[in-house]
């Protein structure tokens, strides 16, 4: 099934010109080392036919690719940069004619988006969504790529989200959001993004979240890299997404290698993946932990062992580490025979720990790609305890897999997880926003464009509730 | 892409804009290489076929069109001859056409009143018949840049009662100043009375201004001069060691590469530096990179208030060196010297006083963390507002100037503007406690006495707010209690 992809603002361009040059570079290019009786020509062709239905289409002469995106800012120097790129991988394009853009931006400002830019846009971009949903010849949903902190993703990703909720009221909308640096870049980002979030929290069907601080710091702690380019964390984002999004089979416990070989594909992807991590719509907001990453140099001297990175990557998740340096190993999950948690590790002169420190979920996608994987254990991702206890124990964990090695990697594990992890930037912002809104700075230029105060009270309420649901858990 | 029409008023002005225009096409003339006429020249310039009688616009179109013949999308405005008669015999005559320029002979006789009441009544239609005319040529026009200055009478007068019509006419174009005020000891006695009757307008009319002072851009100059290899005519000779060799060519205050030839006048050097800043500023808007800043951008980061719209800037490197290699720490030294005093093209020590926001505008061989390492290293040593405490906006361009390989501009809002101000109030106070010329002003058609009360009014008030503002320096930070939920 496919998926069409909509691309807001300069970094909604960026990210999702970077995606599409990794779902194609990885579904065309396997290190032959990987070859295997697992992974031979066929399995490969089927995964690269599945990659191109999903996100692709071919055009009269068979030959070239093109994405399967609406391309949409409010100027137009981004998409043609992004355009130029495209054109320049030889490998795919952008379909002609799939663009829309204005002429001056949204200057920052949601309001301009939201509410100037948004209705104005909509119809001829309705007209390209529908045109790519009909060379879908099984559309599954929406994919859509934007920042919450500039005016354009933000306002009229917004705008647009709620738009095609109402126009495809039975279509899977999932939106991939970049959050600011929490140190500032734009000044009115706080703004920007709970105007964004409380407004998607509506209409969108789950929201993956991926901070820049912290994919920066997997840049310079994980790849080496010392000048971090948007390139350098546009690649980070895309392997995040990717190893998601690429072809999957269920994973059944306990079969051996052959099996994979013949399992049928996840078929509606992005529906089900939605249906698994979101089943709750007080509960939309997921992160990416991947293990392992870094750089193509360190690639080719590294082995690992399913067991350690499912442990790792376990410790990630209720640690609530972004990556696999640093993590704090001393927070542990109570056991079962001392439910309140006395068991923690308090070390002589120190308080004892809170209880609920760990990192619980609602839901979490377990994704495994690569060499023996079905050789993995993976009894502690389906331990009750990692959930909300109201979560019915089963059904929290979906376990994914494909035998083919993703992006270089022998062996690697992402986990899309719907848990207590966005609850501490979340907080951050509103509290930005709201020590700005106290003093009523910068309210002008929302007014300007026909934005009321209540608006913004509004979103500080919607904002809130997000922050309390999850805090309760 | 949007379009720009930069309006140059006064003697001080059109010598600015000149030297604008001719950096302008250096730039670009070093960016673009096939001679073809792109979206990023449009900005500022037409592409004409002047094979016709009346020359007419070459269109964008795909843009794919060869440069045939640049227009600037300029305004020029002067109440005395000289400056602009001058311009049109030089070397950027073919950038003018004469439809461009209004000019009177007699001047304003450094006297705001003359300029705003006499000649901006008289010169009403004119101007608004040259302004639409240029208005529609742009396909979108985003920006009006309206450069002068505060202390003569044409610059000022004439200035502020164009950006009364530009409010007027174009309430959705942004309208950028860039106003250079007098220095303490500047020959212009009435400056004092100017600035101010000036800024009212400024204050209630501009979106965003630049303040630009002379002796600031004095001060820069001799700093590059000093540090800058003796010319082939010069006399000068200094000691320079071996691995410092520093390009003459890439100083902010060169024209070196531009269409000027022969010798530079003496205001060449420091009307460079303001040229640059409207460079530098519309770089972003005008070029590709991985993180632009619309012009529309500006206004939205750095006015948290309306009428709060004064930036203190600052462009740096002020030169670079003839090394390539360069080591990073030269690279951090540019962001430490954005923020010290010596920088800043006024008089003013940002590091002291409060800052509101602050824009960081990048061009060349930079990435983003290498913004973000010196934002975490500079924040320690500044101050922002508790409301505004990660104040910073951001920006990548990758086309650097001309001759650096990289370049900072940074636009604070800072109470240190304040300063500037006070200064220029109590210049004008000394005068007024004495009602010295004003009758000059009163027997202007039109001018009422009142208006030096009202200008003074809105000055005052103007330094009260920064004032208020900077009392809540140091103020412990402490998070404001949130909405409750049910
Ligand atoms: N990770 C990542 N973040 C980006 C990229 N480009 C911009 N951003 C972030 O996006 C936010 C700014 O939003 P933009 O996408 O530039 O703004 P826009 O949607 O084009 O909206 P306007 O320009 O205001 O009309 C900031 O938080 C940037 O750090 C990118 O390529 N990668
Ligand atoms: N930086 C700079 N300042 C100038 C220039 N020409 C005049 N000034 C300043 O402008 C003020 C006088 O205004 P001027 O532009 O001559 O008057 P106008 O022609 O009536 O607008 C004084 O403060 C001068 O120092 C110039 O070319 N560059
Ligand atoms: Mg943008
Ligand atoms: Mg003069």
């Amino acid at each position: 099934m496919s998926v069409v992809s909509l691309q807001l603002g300069q970094c909604g361009n960026q990210i999702g010109g970077e995606l599409f040059n990794l779902l194609i570079e990885d579904a065309t290019k396997l290190n032959p080392q990987f070859f295997s009786k697992s992974v031979d020509s066929k399995v490969n062709h089927e995964y690269d036919c599945e990659v191109v239905e999903r996100f692709f289409t071919r055009d009269k002469t068979g030959n070239s690719l093109n994405a399967r995106a609406v391309m949409i800012d409010m100027e137009s120097k981004a998409i043609s940069q992004t355009l130029s790129q495209a054109k320049k991988s030889g490998k795919w394009c952008y379909p002609e004619g799939q663009q829309f853009c204005q002429k001056r931006g949204s200057g920052n400002n949601w309001a301009h988006g939201f509410l100037e830019h948004g209705p104005k846009s909509w119809e001829r971009v309705l007209d390209m969504v529908q045109k790519e949903v009909e060379k879908c010849d099984r559309f599954c949903g929406f994919l859509i790529f934007m920042s919450l902190a500039g005016g354009t993703g933000s306002g009229v990703g917004a705008y647009i989200t709620g738009s095609l909720r109402d126009e495809f009221p039975h279509s899977f909308i999932l939106n991939q959001v970049v959050w600011p640096y929490g140190t500032g870049e734009v000044i009115v980002q706080n703004y920007n993004a709970i105007l964004t979030l409380s407004h998607l929290y509506r209409c969108s069907d789950g929201i993956v979240i991926l901070e820049n601080d912290k994919l920066q710091n997997i840049c310079s702690r994980l790849m080496n890299l010392k000048h971090i380019s948007f390139k350098d964390i546009n690649e980070v984002i895309s392997h995040k997404l990717a190893s998601v999004l690429q072809p999957v089979k269920l994973f059944s416990q306990g079969r051996d290698a052959g099996f994979y070989k013949h399992a049928t594909s996840v078929r509606n992807l992005l529906g089900d993946l939605i249906e698994q991590v979101c089943p709750h719509p007080e509960y939309k907001l997921m992160t990416l932990k991947n293990i392992p990453q870094m750089s193509e140099k360190s690639l080719a001297y590294s082995t690992y062992t399913w067991t350690g990175l499912l442990k790792h990557l376990r410790q990630m998740l209720i640690a609530d580490a972004s990556m696999e340096e640093g993590i704090d190993w001393e927070v542990k999950i109570p056991v079962p025979s001392n439910p309140d948690g006395e068991d923690y590790h308090q070390r002589p002169g120190e308080l004892p720990r809170l209880k609920t420190r760990f990192n619980k979920s609602i839901a979490n996608l377990l994704v495994l790609r690569g060499v023996d994987v079905h050789k993995s254990d993976l009894a502690s991702f389906t331990d009750p305890r990692l959930n909300a206890s109201w979560v019915p124990s089963g059904c929290a964990t979906t376990i994914w897999c494909h035998p083919r090695p993703f992006n270089n990697y022998e062996k690697s594990a992402t986990l899309l997880s719907n848990s207590q992890t966005p609850v501490a930037p979340l907080n951050f912002v509103v509290q930005k926003a709201w020590n700005m809104f106290t003093s009523r700075a910068y309210v002008h230029q929302y007014l300007k464009y026909g934005m009321a105060e209540d608006h913004f009270v509004d979103s500080f309420a919607a904002t809130e509730q997000i922050i309390k649901s999850y805090s309760s858990l | 892409m949007t379009q720009s029409i930069v309006v140059q008023v006064g003697q001080c002005g059109n010598q600015i804009g000149c030297r604008f225009w001719d950096l302008a096409l250096r730039e670009h003339a070093s960016t673009n290489k096939n001679g073809i006429f792109d979206e990023s020249l449009s900005s500022f310039f037409r592409n004409v076929d002047t094979r016709y009688k009346n020359p007419i616009d070459i269109p964008l179109g795909n843009s794919k069109q060869k440069i045939k013949s640049l227009k600037a999308r300029a305004v020029m405005i002067d109440m005395e001859e000289g400056v602009v008669n001058e311009i049109l015999k030089g070397p950027l005559r073919d950038v003018f056409d004469c439809q461009q320029l209004i000019t009177d002979v007699s001047g304003s006789g450094n006297n705001w009143a003359t300029g705003f009441m006499m000649y901006g009544q008289r010169y009403r239609e004119q101007i608004s018949e040259v302004i639409r005319h240029a208005a529609e040529l742009c396909d979108c026009l985003q920006c009006f840049f309206l450069i002068h200055s505060m202390g003569g009478g044409t610059g000022s007068g004439l200035g502020t009662s164009v950006l009364n019509l530009l409010a007027d006419e174009y309430t959705d174009v942004y309208r950028f100043t860039s106003a250079v005020y007098p220095s303490a000891d500047d020959d212009v006695i009435t400056s004092p009375y100017n600035s101010v009757l000036a800024m009212h307008q400024l204050t209630e009319y501009a979106d965003c201004v630049l303040p630009i002072e002379n002796q600031a851009l004095v001060d820069i100059c001799n700093k590059v001069s000093s540090a800058l290899p003796p010319t082939k005519t010069g006399k000068k000779v200094y000691h320079q060691s071996s691995q410092c060799h520093i390009k003459a060519s890439s100083a902010i205050t060169s024209s070196d590469g531009g269409v000027k030839k022969g010798p530079e006048k003496p205001f060449d050097n420091m009307n460079n530096i303001a040229a640059n800043l409207t460079l530098n500023m519309t770089s972003s808007s005008r070029f590709e990179g991985s993180l632009n800043v619309d012009l529309n951008e500006i206004t939205m980061n750095l006015v948290p208030f309306p009428k709060l719209h004064y930036l203190v800037s600052s462009q740096t490197p002020l030169y670079s060196l003839t090394d390539v290699k360069l080591p990073p720490r030269r690279l951090d030294q540019m962001f430490s010297d954005a923020f010290s005093k010596d920088h800043q093209l006024i008089k003013a020590d940002p590091k002291h006083s409060l800052y509101l926001a602050c824009a960081l505008m990048l061009r060349g061989n930079v990435e983003i963390s290498d913004i973000r390492r010196n934002i975490e290293r500079l924040k320690p040593s500044l101050h922002f507002i508790h409301w505004n405490q990660e104040g910073w906006k951001t920006g990548l361009c990758s086309v650097p100037p001309v001759g650096n390989p990289y370049s900072l501009l940074a636009l604070s809002n800072n109470t240190c503007i304040r300063h500037t101000f006070g200064e220029l109030k109590d210049r004008f106070m000394k005068l007024y406690k004495r009602k010295a010329h004003v009758h000059h002003y009163t027997h202007v058609d039109g001018m009422e006495a009142s208006q030096f009360d009202s200008s003074i009014e809105s000055l005052k008030w103007l330094i009260q707010e920064y004032e208020t503002l900077e009392a809540q320096m140091g103020r412990t930070v402490e998070d404001i209690p949130r909405l409750k939920i049910a």
